[in-house]
C-alpha cells in the first residue's frame, strides 16, 4: 500500500517539476532579500546564514505543502483513492516522504546559494545533509496533515502558515542551531543535542500525524 | 455522530455538584483557612498534615472540583453553576488582592514590581490548566463524538488563549524594571507567545470551517497536535537560551505570599471555569442552530406517495 | 433474481439546512439493475455518496451484503464502485497511468489497464495526459476505473452525462455486461427512456424522498402522474415546495 502510494506522488511530483523549479526561484530570491535585512556586513551575514537559510526553506515549504494537495483536490482524487479503498494511513505516508524529498532536495539546492550570498562555507556536508534532513522532515509531517485540512477550506494561503508555523517552532529553532554550528563551528560540542532534539521532534510527529490523519480526510 | 446528543440528566449534576463543592470547601479550607490560622492566630488547624500533603490536597481539591464543574454541566439554560462560580471567585480575588497588595511585605531585592506574581504565578497555571482541559475536550470528542465536549474545547481554548496573552503581557511587565528589557526570551514567556499562536490558528480554523463535523474533527485533531508540542516548545526554548530561573511555586517564596498566591490561584482557576462554562453555552447554542434538523418536507409531497 | 443486497432504512442527509435526503428506504435485490430516477436535485447524487460511504448519513441505517453501512465501511468499500459526478482522475497523469495508481492501490497487476483502455475507446489517448481530455473522454476514463475494480455493486451516477451516442451504446453494454456477471447495478439518471430499457427495477426520487418503488416497465406512468401531482400542488400552494 504505501509504495503504491509513494509510486503515486512520485508521478505527480515528476509531472509538475516545473513548479519546483519555481519554488526553488522563490527560495533563493527570499535569500537574497534577506540579506537586504542586514546590510553588506559579511561577519553578520554569515552568523546569520542558518537562520537565513531556514527560514527560505520555511517560507517555500507553506507553497509546495499547499501545492502537494492542489491534484487531490481538483478531481476529489484523494477520495476516489479512498473508496477504492485505500488505506489512509498509506496516503500519508506517502505524500509526507514525498514531501519530505521534495523538501531536502529544495534545501540542499538552497545550501549554495547560502554558501554565494553569506560567505558561509563548510565542508562538513555529511552533517549538513543530515540536518536538512531531519529538519524538513520535521516541516513535512506536520505539515501534510495541515495542508490536508487547509486544501478543502477557503482562503487556505493564509491558515496553513498560521497553523504550522507556531507549531513547528522547536523543529525550526534545533535546525537552525544545528547548522549554525556546522558552518560556524562546535567547540562545545552541542551539535549532538540539537539532532536529538530534532529527531525526537520527527519521531512524535510522524507517528501522532499518520494516527490522526484518517480522522481529517474521512468524513 | 451528527446527532445532537446532549440530554442532561438533572440528578446526576445535582451529585456532581454536591461532590465539587464539598471537595471545594476541603480545598479552601486546607489551603487558606489553615494556612492564615497558622499565620495570624497561631492557631495550629494542620490536622497533623505536613505541609506538602495540605498543598497537594489544596491543589487538586481545587482542580478536581473545578473539573466536575467543567464535564458536569450539561450546558443547558440554567446558569446556577455559572453563577456560584463566578460568587466564589470574586470572594477569592478580593482576599487574593487585599492580601497581596496590603498585607504581604514587599520583597527584598526586586520590591514592590515583585506583587505582580501574585496575579502572573495563578495566570501561568491556569492558562495551562485551560489548554490542558481543551487537549482532554479534544480527546474526548474525537472518541465519544458528543457535541459537548466540541462546545467545552472551543470555550477552554479561548479561555486559555486571554490568560496566556494576560500572561505575556505581565511578564513584559514584570521583565521591563527587573532586566531592563520587554521580552527576555525567557523560555516561560517564549512558549506562552508561541502556544499562544499555535492555539490563535486553531481558532482561526474553527472560523473558516462550515461544516460542524469537519470543524469538530479538524480542531480536535489541531488541538491534540499543538497541545503535544507544549513541552517540546519549552525544552527546545530553554536550550536555546539558558537563563536560568527554577520554577515558581508557592513553596519556594517565604511564607507571607502564600495567602495572596493561594487565593488568587483559586480566583483565577474558578473565574477561568466560569467563563468556559459561559463560553461553551455560547458555543452550544450556535451548534445546536447549526445542527437542528430542518423541517422535513409536508403536506404535498407525502400525498403524492 | 438473487437475495436482498441493500437494505436501506430511512436514510437520510442534510446539507447545512436542507435535507437533501429525507428517509429513504428501500431494497435491492442481489443482481437486478436498478434505476433511480429523479430531477436535479432530487437527491440521487447524495443517496450515491451515502451508499458508498463517502460521506455519512445524518440518521438512519442501511446494510449492504450483510455489511453495515456506518460500521463496515472497508468492506463496503471493496465490494463497491461509484462513477461519480467528480471524475476522481489526476489531471497532470495520462490516461494509463491514473488506472495504473488505482490498480497499484488495489493491489492488483497494472496488464489489465490497456484492456480496459480499449474496453472504452480511449487506448489511442492512452498516454495523453487528462488534463488534455475532453468531458466525455474523462467520463469514459471514469468508466474504466469503475470496472477496474470488478465490483459487486456499481453505482452509475449520471453515467449517460456528456457521453456521445456512442458513449451511451457503449453504457448499456457494460451495464448488460456486468448484469450477465450478476453484478448489481444502480443508476441515478433523469433519462428514463434510456433507463427504462436496462432496468429491472425503479425508484423514483423527489426532493430527498422515495416517490414511487416498483417495476422499471411502470415507471414512466408513475412519473406522469407525481409530475401532474406536483404541477397542481405547485399552482395551488407556491412557495410550499422547497
Amino acid at each position: 500500500m504505501l509504495t503504491a502510494a509513494l509510486r503515486k506522488e512520485m508521478l505527480l511530483q515528476w509531472r509538475t517539476r516545473a513548479q519546483m523549479m519555481a519554488v526553488f526561484v522563490f527560495g533563493a530570491a527570499a535569500l537574497l532579500l534577506f540579506s537586504f535585512a542586514v546590510g553588506p556586513v559579511a561577519e553578520a551575514l554569515r552568523l546569520y546564514s542558518a537562520g537565513f537559510l531556514w527560514l527560505g526553506l520555511l517560507l517555500s515549504s507553506t507553497l509546495t505543502l499547499a501545492e502537494s494537495y492542489h491534484a487531490e483536490m481538483e478531481n476529489r482524487a484523494l477520495e476516489g483513492l479512498l473508496l477504492l479503498p485505500a488505506n489512509p494511513r498509506a496516503l500519508y505516508y506517502g505524500k509526507a516522504i514525498a514531501n519530505w524529498i521534495q523538501l531536502v532536495i529544495l534545501g540542499m539546492a538552497l545550501v549554495p546559494v547560502m554558501v554565494i550570498l553569506y560567505d558561509a562555507g563548510t565542508m562538513r556536508i555529511p552533517e549538513l545533509f543530515v540536518v536538512v534532513a531531519l529538519g524538513a522532515a520535521g516541516l513535512s509531517a506536520p505539515g501534510t496533515l495541515y495542508a490536508a485540512m487547509t486544501a478543502q477550506v477557503r482562503s487556505k494561503q493564509t491558515l496553513l502558515p498560521l497553523l504550522l508555523f507556531p507549531l513547528i517552532v522547536p523543529a525550526l529553532l534545533a535546525s537552525v542551531k544545528a547548522t549554525s554550528l556546522i558552518i560556524l563551528g562546535d567547540p562545545m560540542g552541542q551539535l549532538k543535542s540539537w539532532i536529538s532534539l530534532l529527531i525526537a521532534f520527527d519521531a512524535i510527529y510522524w507517528s501522532l500525524c499518520g494516527l490522526l490523519f484518517g480522522r481529517v480526510v474521512e468524513e | 455522530m451528527t446527532e445532537v446528543a446532549m440530554t442532561p440528566t438533572q440528578t446526576r449534576s445535582n451529585l456532581g455538584r454536591a461532590i465539587a463543592i464539598a471537595l471545594l470547601c476541603i480545598a479552601v479550607y486546607i489551603g487558606l483557612v489553615v494556612t492564615l490560622a497558622d499565620e495570624y492566630l497561631h492557631a495550629d488547624l494542620s490536622l497533623g498534615l505536613p505541609l506538602a500533603v495540605r498543598t497537594l490536597i489544596a491543589v487538586f481539591g481545587g482542580l478536581i472540583g473545578a473539573i466536575i464543574f467543567l464535564a458536569g454541566d450539561d450546558l443547558g439554560g440554567s446558569l446556577s453553576n455559572v453563577k456560584l462560580l463566578f460568587g466564589i471567585a470574586v470572594c477569592f480575588l478580593v482576599l487574593g488582592t487585599y492580601f497581596g497588595l496590603f498585607v504581604a511585605p514587599p520583597e527584598r531585592f526586586m520590591g514592590e514590581v515583585q506583587r505582580i506574581m501574585y496575579v502572573h504565578v495563578p495566570t501561568a497555571w491556569n492558562g495551562l490548566l485551560a489548554l490542558t482541559f481543551a487537549f482532554a475536550c479534544a480527546i474526548l470528542f474525537l472518541f465519544k463524538g458528543d457535541w459537548k465536549w466540541d462546545a467545552l474545547m472551543e470555550g477552554s481554548i479561548e479561555v486559555g488563549v486571554v490568560l496566556g496573552f494576560l500572561l505575556c503581557c505581565q511578564g513584559a511587565i514584570w521583565a521591563k524594571p527587573t532586566w531592563g528589557v520587554w521580552w527576555d526570551w525567557d523560555p516561560r514567556l517564549t512558549t506562552t507567545a508561541v502556544l499562544i499562536f499555535a492555539f490563535l490558528g486553531i481558532l482561526a480554523l474553527r472560523k473558516f470551517v462550515d461544516d460542524p463535523v469537519k470543524r469538530g474533527i479538524w480542531s480536535s485533531v489541531a488541538t491534540i497536535i499543538a497541545y503535544v508540542d507544549v513541552p517540546i516548545v519549552y525544552f527546545s526554548v530553554r536550550w536555546w537560551n539558558s537563563l536560568h530561573q527554577l520554577q515558581s511555586n508557592p513553596n519556594t517564596v517565604s511564607e507571607p505570599f502564600w495567602i495572596p498566591l493561594r487565593a488568587n490561584a483559586f480566583g483565577i482557576l474558578f473565574l477561568m471555569t466560569a467563563f468556559i462554562l459561559l463560553r461553551a453555552r455560547v458555543s452550544k447554542l450556535r451548534l445546536e442552530n447549526e445542527l437542528a434538523p430542518p423541517p422535513l418536507l409536508e403536506a404535498e409531497l407525502g400525498e403524492a406517495v | 433474481m438473487g437475495a436482498i443486497l441493500i437494505e436501506a432504512e430511512n436514510l437520510a442527509r442534510r446539507y447545512g439546512r436542507r435535507w437533501a435526503l429525507a428517509d429513504v428506504s428501500f431494497t435491492v435485490r442481489s443482481g437486478s439493475v436498478v434505476m433511480v430516477a429523479g430531477r436535479n436535485g432530487s437527491g440521487k447524487s447524495t443517496l450515491f455518496r451515502v451508499l458508498s460511504t463517502a460521506i455519512r448519513p445524518d440518521r438512519g441505517r442501511a446494510m449492504i451484503n450483510g455489511f453495515d453501512l456506518l460500521r463496515d465501511r472497508e468492506d463496503i468499500r471493496r465490494m463497491m464502485a461509484l462513477l461519480s459526478h467528480q471524475s476522481y482522475l489526476y489531471e497532470s497523469l495520462t490516461a494509463r497511468e491514473n488506472l495504473s495508481v488505482a490498480a497499484d492501490h488495489l493491489g492488483r497487476s497494472r496488464n489489465g489497464v490497456m484492456a480496459l483502455l480499449e474496453r472504452v475507446a480511449l487506448a489511442n489517448r492512452a498516454d495523453d495526459p487528462v488534463s488534455t481530455f475532453s468531458a466525455g473522454m474523462r467520463k469514459r476514463l471514469s468508466f474504466a476505473r469503475v470496472l477496474l475494480q470488478e465490483p459487486t455493486l456499481v453505482l452509475f451516477d449520471e453515467p449517460y452525462g456528456q457521453l456521445d451516442p456512442e458513449g451511451f451504446m457503449l453504457v448499456d453494454d457494460v451495464v448488460r455486461e456486468l448484469k450477465a456477471q450478476g453484478t448489481t447495478v444502480m443508476i441515478a439518471t433523469h433519462q428514463l427512456e434510456r433507463g427504462v430499457g436496462l432496468a429491472d427495477e425503479a425508484i423514483l426520487l423527489e426532493a430527498g424522498r422515495v416517490m414511487w418503488a416498483g417495476r422499471a416497465s411502470e415507471v414512466m406512468e408513475h412519473e406522469t402522474q407525481i409530475a401532474d401531482r406536483r404541477a397542481r400542488s405547485a399552482g395551488r400552494e407556491p412557495g410550499v415546495a422547497c
